[in-house]
């Protein structure tokens, strides 16, 4: 199922031949596939992860409604469609491993363990939200979890998270670090740069890129002048594999044997999950520059469904099983929605609480309107 | 009390602090192997090793970020940026990242580090290699921005900023390192956001930072000495936060300023300073703020197109006699 850099074999499922849409997901060779992988999880590990894209699905579909009820400000990106990858990704770290990705992060930041109302709050800029509302949609932040950011300026959490392995590789410590991101962000200069440096050092952070070929309205092989993302491992010596992202099974897979590896290594390697992206590049994006074929093989290949029918053919759930999980999940997206309206917005005499970590004389707390002297 | 050079003040606070705390390591371009292009960290990779002292690619965007990674994990890295000029390289990582990092996550994380680099023009290295672009760095919050004028300035104040919690920009200047002074033996770590009254006067005060704070001093002797003219010098010291207090408090005690900057005038550190004491002394002025500062032109390799363009001792010295002369100052 995985491509690896090091062979370089032609691959059916380059951007070219997907810009019409044709997307080779539930062939039967695929099915056969996934059942045998299907055998290596336990059905309680199965569920929940039915359980946690099912929730993301649901808390996406509410942050949308929300925007559009002008609860949530600003630019909120959705990881609708790429739920499989972002279960399969988050299964393979610990509590303990840190994680830094981009602005699409509400998806990450529930499946790596932060409750959906502090991420829910922190859409609609409330105290008790993951960045206490000074964050919104694009910056989400636990520790706790070892969510070290989602970050707005694209490609800018690359060196970040390089310099976190670096920090663990002083230390001796035994995270590993992984750092998401999509495909249009290959071209920025830190990809780069942080891709030497981190193969330079050796330092233990994996690199994912969720390919679901569209940056904006700019698709992958409009900017990339190698589309296939994970060949881009081999400038680096770095091992580079590719992996379908809308199979979590696949996913969880690729990416827990990748982390592992840094974790004992201490090398970097580089995962392309391919995925799609089912809604407009935000909430307000209507995504016009898509072709219809392909809006709808992005439909077709949803992921939660796909899983679904998978868990319930495999014997894992049956029909009443999956819809109590939906029930659950659609009550815990309620939940979030109702702490999130009833959370204290942040009030302006704290305004000045959070620009230095050390205070210096003469910080300037100045509101708009007040005189110099 | 010992007399060193800026260099050499610089290199023993580098050596000290990381003694003193293993969590501090040092990360830049031919710092270790090459000793440091201007040899602030000679024989440091010697002393402790490439992990504390780690030589990186040329590529400053990615190490800039790198250290504010590490230091959000809790080290704290000293990054020499070969010079200011190359820090536009890193400047996403260094504005929109290591400033962001406590505020827009809550308070949650913060980058500890220090950006270490050198600035400023005289050399005659061309356009590229010899400007003061400070301003870029103390126009941002969640920065802090300091410039050391002295040796015993240079080892207090980077002494405060391996001690901040915040991400410290740390300027240095090419004409300073070979420049020596007296370094008491224990020196306390300065408070960054504090001026300093260098010099005591009562005609006018003139107001520096980094090398024209050294100016501003000799020019002030030699006044007195040969003219008998009072001048008060202010070192800003911090460029963010700025003490206003200080700068507006000598105004309204000498009726006038001249300030002396070497970066550009437009909008320049300067520009900030007299709208500061228009702000808060204005009713004690006797004549217009004047400012010293660069011609407005990439600077010219050519000698003495470079020297026309700097600002002097004489500069400043005209400039001073030209706002006594409005005031009516009389010897
Ligand atoms: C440096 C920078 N340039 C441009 C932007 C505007 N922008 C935000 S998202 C985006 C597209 C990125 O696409 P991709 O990396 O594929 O991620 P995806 O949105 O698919 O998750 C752009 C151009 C930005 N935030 N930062």
């Amino acid at each position: 199922m995985a491509e690896t850099a090091t062979r370089s074999k032609p691959t059916s499922s380059g951007s070219k031949s997907r810009r019409g849409g044709a997307r080779s997901s539930g062939n039967r060779a695929q099915q056969t596939q996934e059942k045998a992988a299907l055998g290596s999880e336990s059905p309680e590990q199965l569920r929940d992860y039915f359980k946690q894209m099912s929730l993301i699905r649901r808390f996406e579909e509410r942050a949308a409604q929300g925007y559009t009820q002008a609860k949530v400000g600003g630019y909120c990106h959705l990881n609708l469609g790429e739920e499989a990858t972002v279960v399969g990704l988050m299964s393979s770290l610990y509590n303990s491993d840190y994680l830094f990705t981009n602005y699409r992060e509400h998806g990450y930041a529930i499946a790596k363990g932060i409750d959906p109302n502090r991420v829910m709050a922190e859409l609609y800029g409330r105290t008790t939200g993951t960045s206490k509302g000074l964050g919104g949609s694009m910056h989400m932040f636990d520790t706790d979890v070892g969510l070290l950011g989602g970050y707005g300026i694209v490609g800018g959490q690359i060196p970040l998270a390089t310099g976190a392995a670096l920090a663990i590789d002083y230390r001796g410590d035994n995270q590993v670090v992984m750092c998401q991101m999509g495909d249009g962000t290959t071209n920025i200069g830190a990809f780069h740069e942080s891709m030497n440096i981190a193969a330079l050092w050796n330092l233990p952070v994996v690199f994912v890129v969720i390919n679901n070929y569209l940056g904006m309205g700019t698709t992958v092989d409009m900017a990339s002048a190698e589309s296939e993302l994970y060949k881009r491992a081999v400038a680096y010596r770095m091992h580079g594999e590719r992996v379908d992202g809308n199979d979590v099974l696949a996913v969880s897979e690729a990416s827990g044997r990748l982390v592992e590896h840094a974790r004992k290594t201490g090398e970097p390697a580089m995962l392309e999950a391919v995925s799609h992206r089912m809604k407009g590049h935000s909430v307000v994006d209507p995504a016009k520059y898509r072709s219809s074929e392909d809006a709808q093989a992005a439909r077709a290949a949803d992921p939660v469904a796909a899983f679904r029918d998978q868990l319930i053919s495999a014997g894992v759930l049956d029909e009443d099983g999956a819809s109590e999980i939906e029930q659950t999940v659609q009550a815990d997206v309620d939940a979030a929605v109702a702490f999130a309206d009833d959370s204290p917005h942040p009030d302006p005499s704290n305004l000045f609480d959070y620009t230095y970590a050390t205070p210096v004389a003469n910080d300037s707390r100045r509101l708009p309107a007040d005189p110099v002297f | 009390m010992a007399v060193i050079t800026y260099r050499q003040a610089l290199h023993d606070t580098l050596r000290e602090e990381m003694l003193a705390d293993e969590n501090v390591f040092l990360i830049g371009e031919e710092i270790g192997v090459f000793e440091g292009s201007y040899k602030i960290t000679a024989g440091l990779l010697d002393e402790f090793g490439e992990k504390r002292v780690r030589d990186t690619p040329i590529a400053e965007e990615g190490f800039v970020g790198a250290a504010v990674g590490a230091a959000m994990l809790g080290l704290r890295p000293v990054v020499e940026l070969m010079t200011i000029n190359f820090s536009l390289l890193a400047l996403d990582q260094i504005v929109n990242h290591a400033a962001k990092i406590y505020g827009m996550f809550g308070g949650q994380s913060n980058a500890p580090m220090v950006l270490r680099t050198p600035g400023g023009g005289g050399q005659q290295l061309g356009a590229t290699h010899s400007q003061n672009i400070e301003l870029y760095y103390a126009f941002v919050p969640g920065l802090k921005v300091v410039a050391p004028s002295t040796p015993a300035d240079a080892k207090a104040l980077l002494k405060a900023s391996m001690a901040d919690n915040d991400p410290v920009l740390f300027l240095e200047n090419l004409a300073l390192y070979n420049t020596k002074g007296e370094v008491p033996d224990e020196v306390a770590p300065a408070e960054i956001g504090k001026a300093g009254i260098v010099r005591p006067g009562s005609d006018i005060t003139i107001i520096g930072y980094s090398r024209m704070a050294n100016v501003a001093t000799q020019v002030a002797d030699k006044l007195q000495q040969d003219e008998g003219i009072s001048a008060e010098v202010v070192d800003l010291r911090s460029l963010r936060p700025l003490d206003r207090e200080t700068v507006v408090e000598s105004v309204r005690k000498t009726g006038c300023a001249v300030i002396a900057e070497d970066d550009w005038l437009t909008y320049g550190i300067g520009a900030e300073i007299a709208a500061s004491i228009s702000d808060g002394a204005f009713d004690y002025l006797d004549a217009p703020v004047r400012r010293v500062a660069a011609a407005e032109v990439p600077l010219p390799y050519a000698k003495p197109l470079e020297r026309a363009a700097l600002p002097s001792a004489e500069s400043l010295t005209t400039a001073v006699h030209q706002t006594l002369e409005a005031v009516g100052h009389r010897r």
